[in-house]
């Protein structure tokens, strides 16, 4: 199959690009700057109609994963790159005969910040999501689901706190915060978190590329399935790269008004460019996120195929 | 006359919460020599029902209060809820209607429906007696008659209702009902909990004007509270006819949280209609319809009613109620191992409390006869409810006997409960008498616990004033009595209150058949004969020596608390009579244990010669009974399985279970001779399904059936009924299966089961093998999450336990995942202590860890569980 995959450099994107290229796919990527990566490459903004037109042109299916992560900037710069840019590269899809599009979303799109605790994925509400990053993702959801026609079905995949191997970003970051003795736990430390091994979430895009023309308009969300508490997963963490790290709490109140750092690592759901850096990461760290998965499982007919104590020995191998 | 305002009837607005609008018709009726129209909900106005339920309001409220109801009945039941004329939605007359007026209109309205074939009445509140007054003009149509807090008559020890009186004083009842919503509102502050606003706005719609309330105060007036009341004959002529439905099935439905119709008027309505079955919500206030699940209770009781040929059939002889005649206690008696003369003179019970005293199978006989005798004299009758609040020893079974011989039933409340627990235990029970040692007579006082009170033993003027207790056991035995006749073998013996691990005590019914059969069935199961000796440091069993003719010892211990037993207090027991048995929580055990070097030398050699080692309450371990070897060492351990509602079930050995070893859950043995066990299976979405099975290997609810099984919970209709399918047999709520040999595997409680996304897990199989993990004390596995997706968590106590709550060590989680390679270990969690029941003291309270564990890992509070 011919799929082209935007935002490519990511560390999600480059495993998908891998994921794809290894089962023989034939593929593109489209971003910003080069990637480094062994496909035909298109460089330049989602928002540029004319490159995303030539990138879109010819293939059958879109990964769409290219968005503003950032913590900083205008709203504006969100709806550009978030919202509108989607819009562009679903009517340039639509334009060029895409037979499959999915949106790669994220969980942060149906929630407010409340503990969730084994929920399904509940459709995207704007009005709900709190901060830029998270409303703008929502809309865009809503903007790609609605174009979902049979022709080219649409759909949304929602990958929950991605980590794997050359994770610059959230083991990147824990790291570092680790070394300078600056990692503390907000609260008992014992909220249960979702996370995504980054090859089963790449797995998950695959299959959402080959089911897709059954789950037109859905969203589903994606995990490991194997919530852990906050504390277990800095500490495995830690320990899979050797390095020393004793827990020590800060008060969840103390945390939240203080905008902690740690919330910066924490609080994503997409893996390109920065994380939010949102007055609610510190409540998101101490809050239980994790979700019912029997329907994606059983919607994409995936599984995933690294469990985290596999994943956690790779960390352990491809230490430096 | 017409005094009030007059309006039309009307429609409902179509968009109150759970009201059906199709249901909603206005039907014109003669009456008062005009023609006045009714609005009613009417699930079926067409067509032929095979019953029609009618269910009348009460006051303030309207049909709106039976929606969930009509939308509960089952296909070819026709539900008719009528508002009275000048409430909810009915025509506004403008003239006064009395209860004999209210109920020639809902005779007029019937007629006007064609309701013409069987019908079953439901009422709440002053709908009762309405209800009631057209129940006995129908007798031939009328199946069964359904009472929801409500009253016929003013008990005598009862004043009005504050409540009422207060609303009747003069210029009040106006302001409150008619000019305010004060009347209508505080309806609901009596609802618990408050109704939601849109539940509220359902029952204040027809009211929103002072003129459309006119008749709420009229009802009020028309309450008989003062002699002369026009209405009062009628409400007597009503509360009279009672005896016309001795044979119409009846249910009492009630909240016993009502300012209004309290207990007391349950209590009346029970002594009028004696074969009523009675569910009591503790919770729920008057509007029990919102705060119970009265629409479930009526549609399942609808199914118990029998069929037309039997209804015609007693209709016609309606007042020919047979007595059924039941088998006398005689020669069965759970009396005759006391009254067995050739054994006058051995040992009865010999307590290590207090003096030490003693008494002979003879005398304990003599004082049950005169005790008995004593009680009937000072006018406690059979079937009279006696509460006994007495430690183990001769007075307990002095009481339980007396109270046995004469046909009293013993309500026993187990001391472990707490006072909370105990006041509403013994609220539901409503004994007429309390027998208690001071200090419960005390606590009875203060707390308001009811029952006349009689102190187990003999008092001084003072405190017998303050206790209020005009006599005492031994004053009782020494009045006397002759010619006490002994009850029927199946009248009520016994109210049982124990700890459950689930929700409040529920009181559980035994009769004298069920007694005996429990006492034989132990009898044979641990081959007890009358030259065995017992040490009873085990509550329930504290009382079943003088039963089974043995010899039976109370150890110095604080029986509601099973830890208190120490090794030395036991071996002097043992002593005492030269025991050759011992019946002891795994919580008394453990302490055992724990303090054996305290064992004086010379009782240690007497402690050789228990045979019989037998432990129950909870799950024993059987590490814990090979440790007991040291200080039993020619004993065999035995633990029997069962639980208040049917003891034992099955038993097993400790060799046996050495033999059997490690398997899905904890074995419990076989079952018991005479008892049948089978398995309702669950599927994976931890539902209970397909028919019950005797076939090895499937999980499912364990249910019995045996002649040792309770008859049923005590007021408490519904429960008994939903634990009783099919009838005869007890759904015991815990999980298991049989092996291929027959024995029962026990795998945690129906309520603890852990519904993960790929199936059902029992707690119990998984509790075990951490067990077995070095330096892990104990282990509860639960579930956390959404049932259908929850996820397993482990939360333990180690050896070396921590000093507070916290993830468990890493390495200790990994050996945690390997054990459960199966099923994902989401956390596990460490904790000082585990939450235990307060009466075994040993049985692991899941339900309180769980939610600690769901809180925690959600990112709340911490602390312990």
């Amino acid at each position: 199959m011919r799929v082209l995959v935007t935002g490519a450099t990511s560390l999600l994107g480059r495993t998908t690009v891998a994921a794809l290229l290894a089962r023989g796919d034939t593929v593109s990527t489209m971003q910003r700057s080069p990637s480094g990566l062994d496909t035909t490459e298109f460089i330049g903004s989602i928002n540029d109609a004319a490159v995303v037109d030539s990138a879109v042109a010819g293939q059958e299916a879109v990964i769409h994963l290219a968005a503003k992560v950032d913590i900083v900037g205008d709203w504006d710069e969100y709806i550009t790159t978030n919202v509108e840019g989607t819009s562009t590269v679903l009517a340039a899809a639509r334009a060029n005969g895409v037979k499959r599009f999915v949106y790669v979303s994220s969980p942060s799109v149906a929630h407010s910040g409340d503990s969730i605790m084994g929920a399904a994925a509940e459709p995207a509400d704007p009005d709900k999501t709190r901060g830029h990053y998270s409303t703008s993702k929502a809309m865009a959801e809503q903007v790609a689901l609605a174009a979902s026609s049979p022709d080219m079905p649409v759909l949304a995949i929602r990958p929950h706190l991605v980590i794997g191997v050359g994770d610059t970003q959230l083991v990147g970051r824990i790291a570092d915060r680790a070394r300078a003795g600056r990692l503390p736990l907000i609260g008992s430390g014992l909220a249960l978190v979702d996370t995504t091994w980054v090859d089963n979430a790449a797995d998950a895009l695959v299959a959402a590329v080959d089911r897709a023309p059954s789950l037109g308009g859905r969203a589903l969300v994606v995990s490991n399935g194997e919530p852990r508490t906050v504390h277990e997963l800095i500490a495995r963490i830690t320990m899979a790269l050797g390095i020393e790290w004793s827990p020590r709490s800060v008060p969840r109140s103390v945390a939240i008004g203080a905008g902690s750092i740690i919330e910066r690592v924490w609080d994503r759901t997409d893996r390109s460019g920065e994380p939010p850096m949102t007055a609610f990461g510190a409540e998101q760290l101490s809050t239980a996120h994790w979700f019912d998965q029997t329907e994606t499982r059983r919607a994409l007919g995936w599984k995933p195929q690294v469990s985290l104590a596999e994943g956690f020995e790779q960390l352990a191998a491809h230490r430096t | 006359m017409t005094t009030g305002p007059t309006a039309a009837a009307r429609l409902p607005p179509g968009d109150l919460e759970g009201l059906d609008p199709t249901w909603s018709r206005l039907v014109s009726v003669p009456t008062d020599d005009t023609v006045r129209t009714f609005h009613v909900l009417d699930t079926m106005p067409e067509g032929d029902p095979d019953l029609t339920v009618l269910c009348v309001h009460g006051n303030p409220s309207w049909s709106y209060l039976w929606r969930k109801l009509l939308a509960a009945l089952p296909t070819g039941t026709r539900g008719v809820a009528i508002d009275h004329l000048d409430m909810g939605f009915s025509e506004r007359t403008g003239t006064v209607r009395r209860l004999g007026d209210r109920i020639d209109d809902l005779c007029e309205l019937t007629e006007s429906l064609g309701i013409n074939g069987p019908v079953v009445t439901v009422a709440h509140d002053w709908g009762g007696p309405i209800s009631l007054g057209w129940a006995q003009r129908h007798l031939p149509q009328l199946r069964g008659v359904v009472l929801t807090n409500t009253a016929v008559h003013q008990p005598e020890e009862a004043p009005a209702p504050a409540v009422i009186r207060a609303a009747r004083s003069r210029g009040a009842l106006h302001r409150a009902t008619v000019d305010t919503m004060t009347f209508i509102n505080g309806a609901f502050v009596m609802s618990h909990p408050r109704p939601p606003p849109e539940i509220r706005r359902g029952f204040l719609a027809p009211y929103e004007t002072p003129e459309r309330r006119h008749a709420i105060e009229m009802f009020v007036r028309d309450v008989p509270l003062e002699d002369g009341h026009p209405t009062g004959p009628v409400l007597d002529g009503v509360a009279g006819g009672l005896s016309l439905l001795a044979n119409t099935p009846t249910l009492l439905l009630w909240g016993s949280r009502d300012l209004v119709f309290s207990d007391l008027y349950l209590h009346d309505l029970e002594a009028r209609l004696p074969h009523a079955e009675v569910h009591r919500w503790a919770h729920a206030g008057h509007f029990v319809t919102e705060d119970a699940d009265v629409a479930g209770a009526v549609v399942d009781w609808l199914t118990t009613l029998p069929g037309d040929d039997a209804a015609a059939d007693r209709s016609s002889n309606t007042l020919d109620a047979p007595v059924s005649e039941t088998e006398p206690l005689e020669t069965t008696t759970l009396l005759r191992a006391v009254s067995d003369s050739a054994r006058a003179d051995t040992l009865a019970i010999k307590e290590m409390t207090g003096a030490g005293r003693s008494i002979s199978f003879g005398a304990l006989e003599t004082r049950i006869e005169r005790t008995a005798g004593g009680l009937r004299s000072i006018g406690v009758n059979p079937r009279d409810r006696v509460a006994l609040m007495i430690p183990p020893g001769i007075d307990l079974a002095v009481a339980v006997y007396s109270c046995w011989r004469m046909g009293a039933v013993a309500v026993l409340v187990d001391g472990g409960l707490g006072p909370k627990q105990m006041g509403a235990a013994l609220k539901a029970a409503n004994p007429s008498y309390l027998i208690g040692i001071p200090k419960a007579l005390a606590a009875k006082r203060t707390l308001r616990w009811p029952g006349q009170p009689i102190s187990s033993v003999p008092l001084s003027t003072a405190p017998r004033r303050l206790l209020g207790a005009e006599s005492d056991l031994e004053s009782i035995a020494s009045v006397g009595g002759s010619d006490v006749r002994l009850p029927g073998l199946d009248s009520d013996a016994a109210v049982v209150f124990t700890s459950g691990s689930t929700g409040p005590s529920k009181g559980v019914r035994y009769t004298h058949r069920q007694i005996g059969a429990q006492r034989d069935a132990l009898m044979s199961l641990y081959d007890i004969s009358a030259d065995d000796r017992l040490v009873a440091a085990f509550a329930p069993f504290a009382l079943y020596g003088p039963a089974m003719g043995i010899t039976s010892v109370v150890p110095d211990m604080d029986v509601s608390a099973p830890g208190t037993l120490d090794a030395a207090s036991l071996a002097a027991a043992a002593d005492a009579i030269d025991a050759t048995m011992v019946f002891a929580s795994p919580a008394a055990i453990a302490n055992l244990i724990r303090t054996e070097a305290d064992i004086a030398d010379e009782h240690r050699a007497k402690l050789a010669n228990i045979k019989t080692l037998l432990s129950a309450g909870a799950p024993v371990r059987a590490s814990l009974l090979r440790e007991a070897r040291s200080i039993f060492p020619n004993a065999v351990a035995h633990t029997p399985y069962g639980m208040t509602e049917v003891l034992p079930v099955a038993s097993i050995s400790l060799p046996e279970l050495d033999e059997v070893g490690p398997g899905d859950g904890v074995c419990v043995g076989f079952p018991v001779a005479g008892i049948e066990v089978m398995i309702r299976p669950i599927d994976a979405h931890g539902e209970l399904v397909a028919e019950d099975t005797g076939t090895p290997g499937i999980l499912g609810e364990v249910i019995v059936s045996a002649p040792h099984a309770r008859t049923g919970y005590d007021r408490l209709w519904h429960t008994t009924h939903l634990a009783s399918q099919p009838s005869g047999w007890h759904a015991t709520g815990d999980v298991g299966q049989l092996d291929d040999s027959g024995r029962l595997w026990i795998g945690g409680r129906l309520a603890h089961l852990i519904v993960t996304d790929h199936g059902v897990l029992a707690p119990v199989r998984i509790e075990k093998a951490i067990e077995s993990i070095e330096g892990v004390a104990a282990a509860a596995a639960v579930g956390v999450g959404p049932v259908g997706t929850q996820q397993l968590v482990i939360v333990l106590e180690r050896d070396e336990p921590a000093r507070t709550s916290r993830l468990a060590p890493l390495a200790l989680i990994d050996d945690i995942r390997a054990i459960c390679e199966d099923v994902d270990v989401v956390a596990v969690l460490e904790v000082p202590k585990l939450p235990v029941d307060r009466r075994h003291n040993s049985k692991i309270d899941r339900t309180a860890i769980a939610a600690w564990a769901g809180n925690a890992l959600r990112g709340g509070t911490l602390g312990t569980p």
